[in-house]
């Protein structure tokens, strides 16, 4: 315990320091750290700085209506990587699927952070708060808003990890039988980020948990309160398979020629045009692949209400033709990427979003 | 057990070799003007190739255009680094990985040595506590 306490006043720099790690071995940190935050080496110096003196924050971990699919994402990425030396950094004081306690101690756990880091901590919460009745979702007696707004009320910001969380995601779907609700439409006196995607990439969770050790504040957000350097371009404008789709060659099936030479995918469904995510750059599984490298078109799950846009194989409602024509295909130096080529602007996106069928149980019956 | 960064994605091409995605090339670019600049002006610069959208072999052909120099280092810090100079002097790779293996950042820096190589004060004032300490012992 006093350890701990000793663990908790130390900064990031003298508690690496104490574990042997050399200035190098710190300096090669930063620097994943900078790619983890997706900022540019230029700033590892000034990271380095911040970490060096940065103290461990106490983060709150809530789960609600959720599928734990947030928490797999982000314990997934093995063990001992940098993601890991992150959560050696905070003092992750409460999260109920990893933490040993239970019930009231638990719950004690909780409580405990709270009082001593009053105004200091971090809430993070995957999943949605059910409003049509508080027996939907409740833990150790206590409904999900209540545990919300009682934790949040002494927070310093929230983290809404997930689409479930930051949008509503899967248990806000038509026809919404819970009543379910994103954390952005309870708390509005708290900064609350959400970091989109079922799951979310783990280096992106990991990153803004990141950027707040490292410099004690939140990342700058989009209109959606996502972190613009994660979501601040498209997947179809960082796609490699984007220069395809701009000389208009498109895989038809699954098992087409286009699909074996890795045409564009959009005829198959693909969201990219409309979807915000770092997946094309940050890729999954340590940087293996992500969705569209793999073969399958982007299902658009970092998007608000993905599970009602319409069937993942039904083509995006935006002829292609216009895309073609709106971005054009620069080639040459300072352009720099295929991928980064021309960029749509987002009402013609919200346009053809708001223009999906959406698909009621009713369909779903017929169809099967 | 085979590590999920071993399983390699390949998209066939007619010539049935992996194909890249034209992507090397505009960075070769963006390394000359850097080149030009780290001469004239003395500028150093790094560009981190993991938040490029890459495609299934543009990586290893960039790497692959780029070659080898005469310098190979290896870097034991927190995991295995490894760092050498292409063929192109004053062109460097930082091949960051964790003690699993696992890439954390690879970098191309331009300069003359890597910044990450070079002895760093608060580790040459730790030598000298330990250098002195050692001594004293005899
Ligand atoms: S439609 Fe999909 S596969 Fe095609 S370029 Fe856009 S993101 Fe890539
Ligand atoms: S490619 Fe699209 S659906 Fe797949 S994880 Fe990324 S944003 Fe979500």
């Amino acid at each position: 315990m006093a350890d701990d306490r000793k663990k908790l006043s130390m900064t990031l720099g003298e508690s690496l320091r104490q574990q042997g790690v050399s200035r190098r071995g710190f300096l090669k940190y930063c620097a994943a750290t900078a790619s983890m935050m997706a900022l540019p080496p230029t700033m590892v110096p000034a990271i380095a700085q911040a970490l060096e003196k940065a103290k461990r924050p106490s983060v709150i971990w809530l789960s609600f209506q959720e599928c734990t699919g947030c928490t797999e994402s982000l314990t997934r990425s093995h063990s001992p990587s940098v993601e890991n030396l992150i959560f050696d950094h905070i003092s992750l004081d409460y999260h109920h699927t990893l933490q040993v306690a239970s019930g009231d101690a638990a719950e004690a756990a909780r409580e405990a952070a709270m009082h001593e880091n009053e105004g200091k901590y971090i809430v993070v919460v995957d999943g949605s708060i059910p409003l049509a009745n508080p027996g939907y979702s409740a833990i150790a007696g206590i409904s999900n808003l209540q545990m919300l707004e009682e934790t949040v009320a002494g927070a310093a910001a929230v983290v809404a990890v997930g689409s479930c969380a930051a949008f509503g995601g899967l248990p806000h779907a038509n026809p919404n039988p819970t009543g379910a609700v994103s954390v952005g439409e309870i708390i509005k006196d708290k900064p609350v980020v959400n970091v989109s995607g079922c799951p979310p990439i783990p280096t992106v969770i990991t990153g803004v948990l990141a950027h707040f050790l490292t410099f004690g504040s939140l990342p700058e957000l989009d209109a959606l309160g996502r972190p613009m350097v994660f979501f601040g371009q498209s997947i179809h404008d960082r796609c490699y398979r984007r220069p395809f789709y701009d000389k208009g060659l498109f895989a038809e099936t699954f098992d087409d020629e286009g699909a074996r030479k890795g045409w564009c995918l959009f005829r198959l469904g693909c969201k990219g045009p409309m979807t915000y995510n770092a997946c094309a750059t940050a890729k999954w599984n340590q940087g293996t692949s992500w969705p569209v490298e793999s073969g399958h078109g982007c299902l658009g799950c970092s998007e608000p209400d993905f599970w009602d846009a319409g069937g993942f194989y039904n083509a995006l409602s935006i002829p292609d033709s216009d895309l073609t024509r709106k971005t054009g295909y620069v080639v040459g130096a300072g352009v720099a990427l295929g991928a980064v080529a021309g960029a749509l602007n987002r009402s013609t996106r919200a346009k053809a979003a708001a223009k999906h069928e959406t698909v009621t149980i009713e369909d779903l019956d017929k169809k099967s | 057990m085979q590590r999920l960064q071993d399983i390699a994605i390949k998209v066939e091409s007619p010539e049935g070799v992996q194909a890249s995605h034209g992507n090397a090339l505009p960075i070769l670019y963006e390394i000359l003007h850097a080149l030009q600049r780290f001469s004239t002006e003395g500028e150093q610069s790094c560009i981190d190739l993991r938040s490029l959208p890459f495609g299934p072999g543009d990586e290893e052909e960039l790497l692959r255009l780029l070659g080898r120099g005469e310098i190979h280092m290896t870097m034991e810090a927190l995991g295995e680094s490894t760092i050498w100079e292409t063929a192109f002097s004053g062109v460097w790779i930082v091949d960051h990985r964790n003690a699993e293996g696992e890439r954390v950042a690879l970098q191309i820096e331009i300069g003359s040595v890597p910044q990450i190589v070079f002895s760093q004060q608060e580790d040459i004032v730790d030598a000298i506590d330990r250098l002195a300490a050692q001594l004293k012992e005899h």
